[in-house]
């Protein structure tokens, strides 16, 4: 079966100006409880990359840059 | 991969989930007896995992001395569910309640304290009062981990439990688990098992679409009801489901928890109160869904007519606590507390003790029907127990589970079982071109929000099953692509499974019963000739899905012939000239 992909705007935003993945910082990627957050391979910063989002905070609430922004996903606003 | 490839670790006690009543009894179990080797497994990480990922504004069932005895408790439980209750578990609960608090009081939680230090009970439930406020309980998950790292619990995170593994005595024997990020399998051999999965919140589709967006943390998706049916264990009351009044789209509660007390109130769209009471129930639910569908509705929480400083105080409580991003919500709407009711909704059904009173069957002890194996939580029968119900059951599974563990010697392990896991759960990382979780996940949800959301229909009801198993049909061809994937196509498969014993259960049972939650519309009483019971769910040696009865256990606490219908009268009577 043929399988095509679909986009999707997802709720969690990085700004990587701020963000310390780079330097070694998991700190958003360890809490999420769906495991959606990733360190981007080629930029080293932490983003979201499945749209699988409880809304619930903890990555915002424990990066210690205050790098990440939680937003209400799209369907839900 | 063989068998033989895969790693095996040993453990006294295994804990799988991390969330509440997890964490509580992996540190019972360890100071109980600090010799044993007590494993918790979290499919996420620990320190934020489950329904309190972000702390609890408050305890719903608080049975503190000079406020509530153990006794009223038992007695108000035992109507909320109209009489089919396990009343020794709710009363072991309720025995313990005031202790836990003590020992969460002393871990450093706060709990809301009046003018001469006493806790700060609210009345909210019909007819006792048992809700203590914690407006800075936003830290409970922080104190657990603590707990954790003292107690020296041994705690592996990003593992997905997938299956339970017996002896060839039928005890309990571990688990198989599958890295998350990595689809590395790994064989725990344990002497006792306690389950602690958490609700199966993710059973239905929210209103908005949006397969994360359930009351329920996502994660909580039925994983351990799965296990434990395939593990031979019992489940009880399956098709009283878990339906709760919720802030419409976003699907947080709305907590009248919170507000009632400072005089907010759930009302219709004339602003008006058609509930006596706030407290979750079968009945109150089957009021607020009449409302919802009738002319008088939507619903709505009402605050609006409180003082600012009444409003601010909720809002710093509702905005901190639990489901914090509740005022981004707001704000992106432009609702405000101080202007406007907040339209609320019901949400998709679920599976989950916590709020009503289905799971895996467990009696005062925390056992279930297989020998080894407790559960806590959400996940347990034990009615309407809440995060306090969480902590306590988790305690005393953790007890029962190190004595369980030192009695005996190291389980025997099935090596059939194991290879058949392994291959269930190394399939679907082979399939290239085949259905994503995705697709599988949404069409399960969608078919249970079709055919078995209240009022059920006996004949809908079949619809749904026999395409729930078709979906069966489909599950070769489940395909996933990475390891992050594999935990989802996994998951699918625990939801199928969960809605195949919702549809069940609910054509088992063929009377109403517990308002919404069970409303039959072609059964529309209550038959208490026949249905004073609990049901059974269970697998048989076939290997089939079948339903029973199982006695309701003599009562401990016997109740008041002008009691036992307490929740029934839930609607606010108009006066005759109104």
């Amino acid at each position: 079966m043929p399988i095509a992909t679909h986009r999707t705007s997802v709720p969690v935003v990085v700004d990587e100006a701020k963000c310390i993945a780079d330097k070694g910082c998991r700190v958003c990627v360890e809490v999420c409880p769906l495991d959606v957050l990733w360190i981007d391979e080629v930029t080293g910063k932490a983003h979201m990359r499945y749209d699988e989002c409880w809304y619930c905070m903890p990555c915002e609430t424990d990066c210690p840059t205050d790098a990440v922004k939680v937003n209400i996903p799209y369907l839900l606003r | 991969m063989n068998v033989s490839d895969i790693q095996t670790i040993d453990t006294d006690v295994l804990v799988i989930g991390g969330g509440t009543a997890g964490p509580m009894a992996a540190v019972t179990a360890k100071e109980r007896n600090p010799k044993l080797k007590v494993l918790l497994l979290e499919k996420a990480n620990v320190k934020r995992s489950g329904a309190i990922s972000m702390g609890m504004d408050g305890l719903n069932n608080a049975v503190i001395p000079g406020r509530a005895t153990p006794e009223q408790y038992v007695k108000e439980i035992t109507v909320a569910n109209d009489g089919i209750v396990h009343q020794p578990a709710v009363l072991a609960y309720a025995r313990r309640s005031y202790a836990m608090i003590q020992q969460l009081d002393a871990w450093g939680v706060h709990f809301q304290k009046d003018e001469t230090g006493e806790y700060d009970v609210k009345k909210v439930h019909h007819m006792g009062t048992y809700v203590l406020p914690m407006p800075e309980g936003h830290n409970v998950k922080k104190i657990l981990y603590r707990r954790l790292r003292r107690a020296r619990v041994e705690i592996e995170n990003r593992f997905q439990a997938t299956r339970l593994l017996k002896d060839g005595d039928g005890r309990i024997a571990g688990a198989f688990a599958v890295n998350t990020r990595s689809a590395e399998p790994l064989i725990i051999r344990a002497k006792a098992v306690v389950l602690a999965t958490g609700a199966a919140g993710r059973i239905g589709l929210p209103a908005s679409g949006y397969l994360f967006g359930t009351y329920e943390n996502p994660a909580n998706c039925g994983d351990g009801h799965a296990m434990a049916y395939h593990a031979g264990a019992d489940l009880a009351n399956l098709e009283c489901f878990q339906i709760n009044p919720l802030l419409k789209d976003y699907n947080g509660p709305a907590c009248a928890y919170v507000t009632g007390p400072m005089g907010g109130y759930t009302a219709n769209a004339h602003g008006e109160r058609f509930i006596e009471c706030d407290y979750w129930s079968g009945q109150m639910m089957l009021e607020f869904f009449k409302e919802l569908e009738g002319g008088n509705g939507p619903v709505f929480l009402k605050v609006n007519h409180l003082a600012e400083e009444t409003i601010g105080e909720i809002e710093s409580i509702l905005h901190s606590n639990e489901r914090p991003s509740r005022g981004r919500f707001h704000a992106g709407r432009g609702t405000n507390y101080r202007h406007q009711m907040v339209e609320m909704h019901i949400s998709e059904i679920g599976f989950c003790s916590g709020h009503s009173a289905s799971g895996v069957w467990v009696d005062e002890r925390g056992r279930t029907t297989v020998p080894g194996l407790y559960a806590a939580g959400d996940m347990a029968s034990v009615p309407h127990n809440y995060m306090l119900g969480a902590f306590v059951y988790g305690q005393i599974c953790g007890e029962g589970a190190a004595e369980f563990a030192a009695a005996r010697a190291e389980p025997r392990l099935d090596q059939a079982a194991i290879a058949a896991e392994l291959a269930r759960v190394s399939a679907p990382l082979a399939v290239e071109d085949g259905i994503p979780p995705e697709q599988m996940e949404y069409k399960v949800r969608r078919l249970v929000n079709d055919y078995l959301q209240p009022p059920k229909v006996t004949r809908k009801m079949e619809i749904g099953l026999e395409r729930l198993l078709s979906i069966r049909d489909d599950l070769p061809a489940l395909s996933a692509r990475d390891p992050h994937e594999l935990l989802r196509a996994l998951e699918v498969q625990s939801i199928l499974d969960c809605a195949e014993m919702a549809a069940r259960a609910s054509l088992y049972r063929t009377e109403s019963r517990w308002g919404l939650y069970h409303y039959r519309v072609d059964f529309p009483e209550r038959n208490d000739a026949d249905w004073f019971c609990h049901t059974r769910l269970y697998k048989d040696e076939q290997g089939r899905m079948r339903s029973g009865k199982r006695p309701v256990a003599p009562y401990v606490v016997p109740l008041d012939e002008a009691e036992k219908d307490a929740y029934q009268r839930l609607r606010v009577k108009k006066a005759a000239n109104a």
